[in-house]
């Protein structure tokens, strides 16, 4: 058994390595290109995208969509394994915690970037309207903002303390920060009793909120009669395609911590396995949710129905549609049936696939449904018929992209990845030092 | 408490005496028109004026009696419209014949410079063995707008008059109202509009549409209700050498395309009258006339058709 000290050295925040500075680098770079991309954009106005009047949503909105969904994973691990006092979530659920929190701060940049008046964003507030589903959106994502990093911040404050001690000769100033945002905890019974009281009540808040939140964001699509969004089960096939999405993202930003850490003594193959089976459960509710989403209107084929349809199944989209479906959640279920698949390696490619057939998923869903109105496209330019990103498009994508990768990166660089506190408590550490 | 008796008191006097006030005024112009109905067998030596009444019939009143009002009213509040009117379209489909009149002038009147017109004419066939026709397309001021619904910020407005208009200095840009309308009728302004030289002859008022447009923000048909103030028929009304739209107002009944007036209901009656996408609920208040017993051939139109361009560019 690992002695306090030890636990402490290999769980406290490090500076880079040479691989963590060069990455830094590379997304810092992306980030300063999205930028230049989106100040562009605000001065020549959305022209610069390949939205027009019939495509009027396109990646954006598919992002916007993508980090919503991967936001969900810290409402999963930390209140639903909490819940189902699953033990093995100490070592994830910090890491989950900051996916989730990155993940919902880009979602409401991103739907900030898709509006074409950002100067305008206080009239959201000056004249809400209560029955927009936009408004409903400006409500639900700054509460699970704040939910989410109060989720991420209460857990964290004992850990603070310990940093605060264990920087005080090596780095004062780190030290006296660490301390400061401890909020004078000194680990007292009473102090822990409002900390787990306060926990327990935001773990369990996140719940409703993260299912309110998917849905909201299920309702932006579903409220208009667009064929392909106009559908009833698109909230629960949102919310089950968020489970998706955000264990994608826990599991392969573990991996890479867990590499580069080397913390293959707190995260083992165990979790994996442990992670793998949820995440194959998660795909095959997902599957579920596509099945009623597209075979049902298949059978019937109305005729507008059968349209879109095509487009998905044979036509201009066929080849995406069929590589989200099979590689991005057939392939994963099949791959995690076998305990080679939820290997660490083998649930880092897995992950990989998820979160990248994710992102298309979103713009499965978002773009192919608006080039099919209900009237025809008449009296546009040809090109207005069809929609692919532009360069600034993809760059400002990439930039949030590398943006939140940037979060998530800086907040492993500052905080304990897993949690020392609960580490020791579980492991019983403090007694036997103290004897 | 006793202060408060005596307030509620004076003002409940205030309100009976000017409510009798306003009724003997009433009173006062009730009495007068019925003199004039009485007057019009026995007196001669003053010019006679035509007028309609309500339920259809023409009586005479004399010239000095009539008076213009002017249509919009002094405390005229562009949210909520022209009192106690409805405005309402109808589209004879067995006319049209796509001159694309309708469309130019449209384009002129709002100085549309975009590539996407606010009013199309499409070329339009339900099945393969239905014949084709060409089919007038705007926006349908619904009463039940999917637009309205999803606006965030109230920026786009349904009136009591029926219109549905756009504040463009409120519009944040977000698009929703374009993906919620099943008509596809909003224009977005994807870029700086290029309007060339307008003259505003008064402050902007989302009552004139396109005057002027503004970059990131929403445009579409206006019903012009700028025509409307000027007792005018709108732009496409007004241009189409067919008389394809009659424009008008439902509470009087009647509707005109300029040549002819019309009874509203009767109208639709007549020649069996629909709306686009009926079904969906959103309550249109264009209506159709079905393209039957044509006059004209639908070929005639498809020298004007163009597929990929419904605003000509100034060379």
């Amino acid at each position: 058994m690992k002695s306090k000290e030890t636990i402490i050295k290999e769980l406290a925040p490090r500076k880079f390595g040479k691989r963590g500075t060069i990455w830094s680098i590379i997304l810092l770079i992306f980030i300063f290109a999205g930028l230049i991309a989106y100040i562009d954009q605000l001065i020549k106005g959305q022209v610069v995208t390949n939205m027009r009047d019939y495509a009027l949503w396109g990646v954006y909105i598919s992002s916007f969509v993508f980090f919503v969904a991967t936001s969900s994973v810290g409402s999963v691990a930390a209140a639903i394994l909490r819940l189902t006092k699953n033990e093995w979530r100490t070592p994830i659920v910090r890491i989950a915690e900051i996916i989730s929190l990155a993940a919902i701060i880009m979602a409401g940049i991103t739907i900030i970037i898709d509006m074409a008046r950002p100067d305008r964003l206080l009239n959201l507030f000056i004249h809400a309207r209560l029955q927009s589903p936009i408004t409903w959106d400006v409500i639900i994502i700054p509460t699970y903002m704040i939910i989410s990093f109060f989720l991420l911040y209460f857990p964290l404050l004992p850990d603070l303390k310990i940093l605060k001690d264990h920087y005080k000769e090596s780095h004062p100033t780190l030290s006296k920060w660490y301390g400061k945002l401890s909020l004078k905890w000194n680990g007292s019974v009473a102090q822990k009793a409002l900390q787990q009281k306060s926990i327990r009540i935001i773990a369990i808040a996140i719940i409703p909120l993260g299912i309110i939140l998917q849905t909201v964001d299920a309702w932006l699509f579903s409220t208009t009669y667009r064929i392909g969004w106009d559908s009833q089960n698109l909230a629960p096939y949102f919310i089950s395609g968020a489970f998706v999405a955000g264990i994608g993202a826990l599991v392969t930003g573990i991996y890479v911590v867990r590499k580069v850490r080397n913390l293959e003594d707190y995260i083992t193959d165990f979790h994996f396995d442990k992670l793998g089976k949820l995440l194959a459960l998660a795909c095959l509710l997902y599957l579920y949710f596509n099945i009623n989403e597209y075979l049902l209107p298949t059978f019937k084929a109305k005729k507008a129905e059968a349209i879109h349809l095509e487009t998905l199944f044979t036509g201009s989209y066929a080849l995406l549609f069929w590589s989200v479906t099979i590689l991005g959640l057939i392939l994963p279920i099949i791959l995690l049936l076998f305990k080679k698949g939820r290997s660490p390696k083998g649930m880092f490619y897995i992950g990989l696939l998820v979160v990248i057939g994710s992102w298309w998923k979103r713009y499965v869903i978002v773009t192919p449904t608006l080039l099919h109105p209900f009237l025809p496209i008449q009296g546009v330019p040809e090109s207005w018929r069809h929609y692919f990103p532009s360069l600034h498009e993809w760059l400002i994508s990439f930039g949030t992209l590398a943006l939140a990768i940037f979060i998530i990166m800086m907040l492993v660089r500052f905080i304990p990845i897993i949690p020392i506190q609960r580490t020791m408590d579980e492991q019983n550490i403090e007694q036997i030092d103290k004897k | 408490m006793e202060e408060n008796k005596k307030n509620s008191r004076r003002k409940f006097l205030d309100k009976g005496l000017k409510f009798g006030a306003i009724t003997a005024l009433g009173g006062l112009g009730l009495s007068k028109l019925m003199q004039q109905l009485n007057a019009k067998t026995t007196s001669s030596n003053s010019d006679k004026v035509e007028l309609m009444t309500t339920d259809g019939k023409i009586i005479q009143v004399d010239a000095s009696e009539v008076h213009d009002h002017p249509i919009k009213p002094a405390d005229y509040n562009v949210r909520e419209g022209y009192p106690n009117r409805k405005f309402v379209m109808v589209v004879d489909l067995a006319k049209c014949k796509n001159a694309l009149k309708c469309q130019q002038a449209c384009n002129k009147g709002h100085h549309i410079s975009g590539e996407n017109a606010w009013l199309k004419v499409y070329k339009m066939q339900t099945s393969e063995e239905n014949a084709p026709f060409w089919m007038p397309t705007q926006c349908q001021h619904c009463d039940q707008p999917a637009c309205v619904s999803v606006c965030p910020v109230d920026a786009t407005f349904k009136r009591k008059d029926g219109i549905v208009l756009i504040d463009n200095e409120r519009c944040i840009g977000c698009r929703f109202c374009m993906a919620a309308c099943p008509y596809s009728t909003r224009v977005f302004n994807w870029s700086e509009p290029d309007q060339g030289e307008i003259t505003l002859s008064q402050e902007y008022t989302p009552d004139f549409c396109g005057m002027p447009s503004v970059k990131g923000t929403v445009d579409k048909c206006d019903f012009c209700p700028h025509q409307i103030e000027k007792n005018e028929l709108p732009f496409c009304v007004g241009s189409c050498p067919n008389g394809v739209f009659y424009f008008g107002d439902k509470y009087e009944d009647t509707v005109t395309n300029g040549e002819e007036t019309l009874r509203f209901s009767k109208l639709l009656k007549d020649k069996a009258g629909f709306r686009v996408l009926e079904s969906l609920g959103t309550e249109p208040s264009v209506y159709y006339l079905p393209p039957v017993d044509r006059l004209v051939k639908f070929e005639d139109g498809e020298q004007y058709y163009t597929e990929f361009e419904s605003v000509q560019k100034p060379e």
